[in-house]
């Protein structure tokens, strides 16, 4: 069967048997196990209102638990046998991994990437977001930076290759270099260090629209008597910017920067397509990619240092949850 | 506000302008993409995209042949190199312009139109810019004469590289993968979300808070986690590498996403109308059918967009879950592998795959931006 026609035929199942289970299962309840007649009507009536979040639930708890639950351990454990999955080697991938040059670089480019492209993303977002704010013409602006949002990261690799091409007729970098200095085209992929902040800059202008959208909102969100008293005491346009408003958004500022942050750790895309990790820019995550189906217990212990990685972020994440539910 | 009690912004046209330089920026690159995706194989290796619209200067060659005519005394072979039915589809008619010819392949741009050069049988050879040659010899001259020349074409927009991408290349083959991948991954994980994150706003039941953090950690597991141990899972339940295997990997990574954001709009609908609804004697499963599903559908349409454009555009998952023959290629694999490797330097055909490989996202981001922004909105800005 052509694997389109499964593809419907998949959606009619997957869809059917979510609306089965839902109706049927709530049926059964209300109907069969506790059924809400009877002398103890009452009783079951509460009893089937308990179960009822389980029911609802469980079909996200099993993906999740199955998909990202048990990884998390099943990674680890994997990571602590050899290649082949026979013999376990304790934390042996981990000593290989901290003992290899490439993984030091991998994992230093990772932090730069870490730093730069969260910094970069936040920092233009906002000043796209409070440019663009009393603009006639802010909201194309804001949809046309905005727009990189949907390309893929293969996309965008793609559409950034041709800025970057040595070949002068093709890339506008090296054209714009020969036409301002009359210089030679330089490969800036293969300046070492620095052809990491070109990847990086690939990620900060898909990511700038995301920003500039939240904290465009968060902006507007801002009283405007506080603007308005600063204004009369006499702020100029900057510290109205920099010393009221910046400060009134730091929380939205914040989870704007950790999202980034996340994302930024699961990006193996765009190296995968512009270097292949050579010339030195290689990151965890594709670097990662280099041991899939090669060496499955490394592979695990590099994606485990990125666990251990976002950690942080996460466990912030959380009790920020736990904080807002209060 | 920045300009009240009558006190004008000074700085509204450098807002102006920098805004128009971030746009330019940001716009630019696509906006090549797109040109270059268009523009005729030769003339984009001859010359930058920002220079479509202008006439490009071209290598051709062509043979002088023919009756030559003996004119006091030497034997003139004359014509017009632009003649040759094999340019006439290049330059049209009279489009063309001489800038250069010689008779050597290794330097077409010898000599400059309407000078005169000699050719290596002693004869004289003059190309005018308007195509017009003479080649003048002593005596009478036997087969042709191969002239090299350089000429301004006309730009040339063309549907060749969009023909040749989508009927030679095995993309028309990706595309439909990516929409089988894309369309079952996007529409089943919405409805389980949903029921899921009306539970999470709505019921009461003991481990509540806690289950929300737990959703709210799982955001942020890095999917490289999941690879290995999920592979293995497939391939000993006999999934293996197959789009099976791929629609389930997707819905449960979307998952965290859905629950969460769907969560985080029911929560802010009127409690009032849910309560009532409840007096007056309806179940939980009424509740959500009948008021909360359908009240909820702007989150609906932003996660559907979300797990759209994540799923359409993602490379990491597919690699992984599905098989690498050429039949399940996926386009962000067919670019990032076949055509980035083998076809590194056909730029025409690259810029041309990854358009169509973006053009229906961008299409459902500019229809459907007002969503988008809701959806990142009811996300992040409390």
């Amino acid at each position: 069967m052509h694997p389109f026609l499964s593809g419907i035929v998949t959606i009619l199942i997957g869809v059917g048997g979510c609306v089965a289970y839902f109706y049927f299962s709530n049926l059964v309840l209300d109907k069969v196990i506790f059924p809400a007649q009877g002398p103890r009507a009452g009783h079951n009536i509460n009893r089937a209102n308990q179960w009822r979040p389980w029911l609802f639930l469980f079909p996200a708890i099993f993906v999740l638990g199955l998909y990202l639950v048990y990884p998390v351990v099943g990674s680890f454990l994997r990571s602590l046998y050899n290649r082949a999955g026979d013999e376990f080697i304790g934390l042996g991938n981990y000593a290989t991994l901290f003992g290899s040059e490439a993984f030091r670089q991998a994992f230093l480019n990772n932090l730069l990437w870490v730093i730069f492209v969260p910094a970069a993303a936040t920092f233009f977002g906002l000043i796209a977001a409070q440019l663009t704010d009393r603009l006639s013409w802010g909201n194309i602006a804001k949809s046309l930076i905005f727009m990189p949002m949907a390309i893929s990261f293969v996309g965008a690799s793609l559409i950034w290759k041709f800025v970057y091409a040595v070949d002068g007729d093709i890339g506008l970098i090296n054209a714009i270099r020969a036409a301002l200095f009359g210089s030679e085209p330089v490969d800036v992929l293969q300046i070492p260090f620095w052809n990491n902040f070109f990847l990086m800059f690939i990620l900060v202008w898909i990511q700038t629209g995301f920003c500039m959208v939240i904290l465009s909102a968060a902006l507007r969100g801002i009283p405007e008597e506080t603007v308005e008293a600063a204004i009369i005491d006499g702020a100029n346009p900057f510290q109205v910017f920099f010393k009221i408003k910046v400060p009134q958004i730091m929380p939205t500022i914040v989870v704007v920067w950790t999202t980034v942050t996340v994302l930024v750790l699961k990006v193996f895309d765009i190296v995968y397509a512009m270097t292949g990790g050579n010339f030195g820019t290689e990151i965890l995550p594709s670097y990662m990619m280099s041991f899939m189906f090669r060496d499955d217990g490394r592979a695990t212990a590099v994606a485990f240092v990125i666990m251990v990685v976002v950690l942080p972020v996460m466990v912030w994440n959380i009790v920020q949850a736990r904080r807002e539910m209060r | 506000m920045d300009n009240i009690a009558g006190k004008k912004s000074s700085l509204s046209i450098a807002t102006h302008l920098s805004v128009l330089a971030l746009v330019l920026i940001w716009l630019i690159p696509t906006v090549g993409l797109l040109v270059s995706s268009f523009r005729d194989r030769d003339q984009i290796s001859a010359s930058g995209w920002w220079q479509a619209p202008f006439s490009v200067e071209l290598t051709f060659r062509t043979a002088a042949g023919g009756d030559a005519a003996q004119i006091d005394g030497d034997w003139v072979l004359s014509g017009n190199i632009f003649d040759d039915p094999e340019l006439q589809e290049t330059f049209g008619s009279g489009a063309g312009q001489v800038t250069a010819f010689s008779v050597s392949a290794f330097d077409p741009r010898a000599a400059v139109a309407g000078t005169e050069i000699e050719t290596r049988d002693g004869a004289m050879l003059t190309v005018n810019p308007d195509g017009t040659y003479r080649l003048v010899s002593a005596e009478e001259p036997s087969g042709t004469q191969r002239i090299y020349f350089a000429a301004k074409t006309p730009p040339q927009f063309t549907l060749a590289n969009y023909r040749q991408v989508l009927t030679a290349d095995n993309m028309d083959r990706a595309f439909i993968n990516t929409m089988t991948v894309t369309i079952p991954a996007t529409i089943i994980p919405i409805l389980i979300a949903a029921f899921a994150a009306y539970a999470l706003a709505w019921m009461d039941f003991p481990g509540r808070g806690w289950l929300i953090a737990a959703v709210v950690g799982l955001l942020v597991v890095p999917l490289q986690l999941a690879l290995v141990p999920m592979l293995n899972f497939h391939n000993s339940i006999g999934v293996g590498q197959s789009f099976l295997g791929i629609w389930f990997a997707h819905t449960a990574f979307g998952m965290p996403l859905a629950v969460y954001l769907l969560r985080n709009y029911m929560v802010g609908l009127p409690r009032d109308i849910i309560e009532s609804a409840k007096v007056d004697g309806a179940t939980d499963f009424q509740v959500f059918t009948k008021i909360v599903l359908p009240l909820s559908l702007p989150a609906l349409a932003a996660f559907s967009i979300f797990q759209f454009l994540w799923t359409w555009n993602d490379l990491l998952v597919a690699k992984v879950f599905l098989p690498s023959s050429d039949d399940a290629k996926v386009m962000t694999v067919k670019i990032a592998d076949d055509l980035l490797g083998s076809r590194g330097g056909d730029w025409g055909i690259l810029a041309t795959a990854a358009f169509v490989s973006i053009a229906v996202p961008l299409v459902v981001f500019f229809t459907m931006q007002r969503f988008l922004v809701r959806g990142l909105l009811a996300g992040s800005v409390k």
